[in-house]
């Protein structure tokens, strides 16, 4: 379809790794869209839509100018940050199904936003935060230009060039644009630490806004009675400092957030109830109760846990159970919310009520599994919870002493506290930490690894020890075809005749296959095989063919008129660079395992080939959070399925392909894409040299201060050398931060 | 000394200007999606 449309550029500009997992299958759900449609006063009507599948540019490219070609499409534009799709088109609301159909016929993913939950999702913090840089920025800027003008008339040793008035006249200046900058741009630290105060603790933000305030009211009677110094400057660009840090740590954290709202929004399903009339209504998965009958069409998924009343099929479990084969499911059989129906349509009556399913019980136990993880206490909130006392009880003391010990009046005692708690304002720390995060994590986002949770980095760090789950993490997502002794006109037609499957031994015989035409008089026998005009496909059984007893490994049988059976054997193959990452991550001295839900040959042949010597099977997912519990280490866990969404969200962090399930994208800190299994590798060294980089980002902020306090204390410390410190302290963070942008 | 007083007005108009423009640019969205802007230039058809 993409050639046929004249996009063949699309290909050319697709950069990303050409392994990746291709758009999805064609084939999309029909679904009740008029809910969430807006209509406009000019004739037009508006949608909004998640978009899942967006790979790079290309694919923005693509949708864009697909639905640009449309006659009725007056604008679509998607927000490649938030992989949001904004749809505005002339005529009926109903064109909205065409509009999407068509690009779902693309194999991207669409789910309609709500307008109330967009604009819940404005993020109206986010853009006062940068209201408040930009105005503290043009303070800082403007009072930075007129205090170095006094600076200067200053060292000149006030030349006739400037007297006292002149000098008032610019501090009048600069009190006149920084205060009302100050109280503006200061907003979001005094309101945090309002909420602090009242909860009658103490944080970061209040010793900011203490500074602040206490440094503007010094300067204000400084210039009120003529006074030479004054810190207009240093309290704004302080404020512009910290406003930076702010914007960009909530920046990481926004990121971390709209990329978790989209998979919940992906996850969630609707499912056909047949109500008691014969109709079928579509519902939410939580209102499904015990004792209804659900519809469950062929390659959807199953709402809710039950038994299967009428059809006879296979139901891919690989999600739930890791089990890399379908099962067959009949009347009678018990079936899972949240695995595929790969045959037939089923009828089942839900046994249990739409909360209780086992995906519901693999979600509580990941709730359980967070409450834990939030406890975790990022660095820079270890350094602050430290150093805010520390710097309190300096300016207090430098104080006290200045005015009862040295006598210095109440005036120029103030004014050396301010001058401590300047130097001592905690701007380069504030910088130190997420200026890392965000160089380092968009780094890993241009080698396609997101970053979701903002301590990610952090956490991974402090690893010690890696559990790999098998099916689909070390081992590629589909089953490869053995190629030895495989005549190719066979393959040919038997991929001819697996067109029409969804069966993932017949996908994955269609992808060994060089393209070929899809038969149109093929019978599917779900569970079983194909069949057209005498040549089958499928099960040794099915196709009376001879099967060697005591074979295990998955395959498919081909019989032709006139031919001798030919078999097809299927085998799991690893990721292509599964082994050199093992060693790459036995360099960096982690301890590797190898956990899995298969049979024990399968996962010692894999842990064989990859190179881990320690491994358990046959382990379902309760056992896989005991695995990481008891050995009380500090474990990175790397899987894919819904049977280790509760041990990723147990691990210390977790990382995820993008192959995996929803619920497990969800969860997981990080997600790479693409079939190499390097991004693991890479994150941890990526990690540890930004622990390490925040580290000397910390130790650089607070040997300034060590360096500058005792020279504010002995009130050595005149407006000028405050400003330049703290700038150039700043400046020198930054400058270090920006080697974590390079990732081996 | 008034040219100082000159000096003043015209970088706090210039100041302010560029302060606007910064503003008109945030309300108007252009900051919502940095990845997409910055490869929407390499997409050289009409539209």
């Amino acid at each position: 379809m993409i050639q046929t449309l004249g996009f063949g550029r699309y290909y050319e500009r697709r950069s990303l790794d050409p392994q990746q997992r291709p758009p999805r299958p064609e084939g999309a759900d029909a679904r009740d869209l008029s809910r969430f449609i807006v209509a406009l006063p000019d004739q037009t009507h508006e949608l909004t839509l998640a978009i899942d599948g967006l790979q790079c540019a290309a694919c923005v490219w693509l949708v864009e100018s697909v639905l640009g070609r449309d006659q009725a499409v007056v604008s679509a534009r998607i927000n490649l940050t938030t992989r949001r799709l904004r749809l505005a088109w002339r005529g009926q609301a109903t064109e909205a199904d065409r509009l999407v159909a068509r690009i779902e016929s693309l194999g991207y993913r669409l789910v309609p936003f709500d307008a109330a939950a967009l604009a819940a999702s404005a993020d109206e913090t986010g853009r006062g935060l940068m209201r408040a840089m930009a105005v503290a920025g043009f303070a800082a800027a403007n009072v930075m230009l007129i205090s170095i003008g006094i600076w200067a008339g200053e060292a000149a040793g006030w030349l006739d060039s400037m007297g006292p008035a002149t000098r008032d006249l610019l501090h009048w200046m600069s009190a006149l644009i920084a205060l009302p900058a100050i109280l503006y741009a200061g907003v979001p630290f005094f309101r945090s630490a309002m909420s602090a105060i009242r909860r009658r603790r103490t944080n970061m933000d209040v010793s900011i806004s203490i500074g602040i305030l206490l440094v503007s009211g010094m300067s204000l009677s400084e210039t009120l009675t003529h006074g030479p110094h004054t810190y207009f400057d240093s309290a704004v660009t302080l404020l512009f400092f910290l406003l930076i840090g702010r914007v960009l740590d909530h920046r990481a954290r926004g990121q971390a957030r709209s990329v978790a709202e989209q998979l919940l929004m992906l996850r969630s399903v609707q499912a056909s109830v047949i109500q008691p009339d014969g109709t079928i209504r579509p519902r939410p998965q939580e209102a499904i109760l015990a004792g209804d009958r659900l519809l469950v069409a062929l390659g959807e998924r199953i709402g809710a846990d039950g038994t299967v009343e009428t059809g006879d099929s296979s139901v891919d479990t690989s999600a739930v159970t890791g089990e890399s084969l379908p099962a067959r499911v009949r009347p009678g059989s018990m079936v899972f919310a949240g695995t595929l129906n790969m045959g037939e349509p089923l009828t089942i009556r839900a046994t249990v009520a739409g909360g209780s399913t086992l995906l519901a019980e693999c979600v509580r136990l990941i709730e359980a599994a967070e409450v834990r993880r939030a406890r975790y206490v990022v660095l820079a909130d270890r350094a602050a919870r430290a150093y805010a006392p520390a710097v309190h009880a300096a300016a207090l003391a430098s104080f006290l002493w200045w005015f009862l010990v040295a006598g210095a009046g109440v005036g120029p005692s103030l004014l050396i506290a301010s001058a401590v708690l300047i130097i001592t304002c905690p701007c380069a720390l504030a910088l130190a930490v997420p200026a890392v995060q965000v160089i380092a994590t968009s780094r890993l986002l241009r080698l396609g690894i997101l970053l979701k949770t903002p301590t990610a980095l952090e956490r991974l760090a402090e690893v010690d020890t890696v559990i790999f789950d098998k099916t689909g993490t070390l081992t590629e997502p589909a089953l490869i075809l053995r190629r030895e002794g495989v005549d190719p006109d066979a393959l040919r037609e038997a991929a001819s005749l697996a067109q029409s499957s969804r069966h993932p031994l017949a996908r994955s015989l269609v992808a060994a296959s060089d393209p070929v035409a899809a038969r149109a008089d093929v019978i599917e026998y779900p569970g079983h095989g194909m069949a057209a005009e005498g040549a089958r496909i499928g099960s040794g059984a099915f196709c009376g063919a001879e099967v060697p007893p005591g074979d295990v490994t998955p395959e498919l049988w081909l019989t032709r008129p006139g031919h001798e059976p030919v078999r097809f054997a299927f085998e799991e193959r690893t990721r292509p660079d599964a082994a050199a990452t093992i060693k790459r991550l036995k360099a960096l001295r982690l301890r590797l395992r190898l956990v899995s839900g298969d049979k024990p040959g399968a996962v010692g042949r894999i842990a064989a080939a990859v190179g881990i010597d320690d491994w358990l099977a046959a382990r379902g997912p309760v056992d896989k959070v005991a695995a990481i519990e008891t050995s009380g280490r500090r474990v990175l866990m790397v899987g894919d399925g819904l049977n280790d969404s509760a041990a990723l969200a147990a691990a210390h962090v977790s990382v995820s392909p993008a192959t995996a399930a929803d619920i497990s994208q969800t969860l997981a800190d990080a997600v790479f894409q693409g079939a190499s299994l390097a991004p693991v590798a890479i994150l941890v060294e990526a990690a540890r040299r930004a622990r390490r980089i925040m580290q000397q980002n910390l130790a650089l902020a607070i040997g300034y201060n060590v360096l500058m306090v005792p020279l504010a204390m002995a009130g050595y410390v005149t407006p000028w050398l405050a400003a330049a410190a703290m700038s150039s302290s700043s400046i020198l963070v930054i400058a270090n931060s920006f080697r974590a942008g390079r990732v081996s | 000394m008034t040219v100082v007083l000159y000096l003043l007005i015209g970088s706090l108009i210039l100041g302010g200007c560029a302060l606007g423009i910064f503003l008109w640019t945030l309300r108007s969205g252009q900051y919502e999606d940095l990845e997409g802007a910055a490869n929407r230039i390499l997409f050289d058809d009409e539209r």
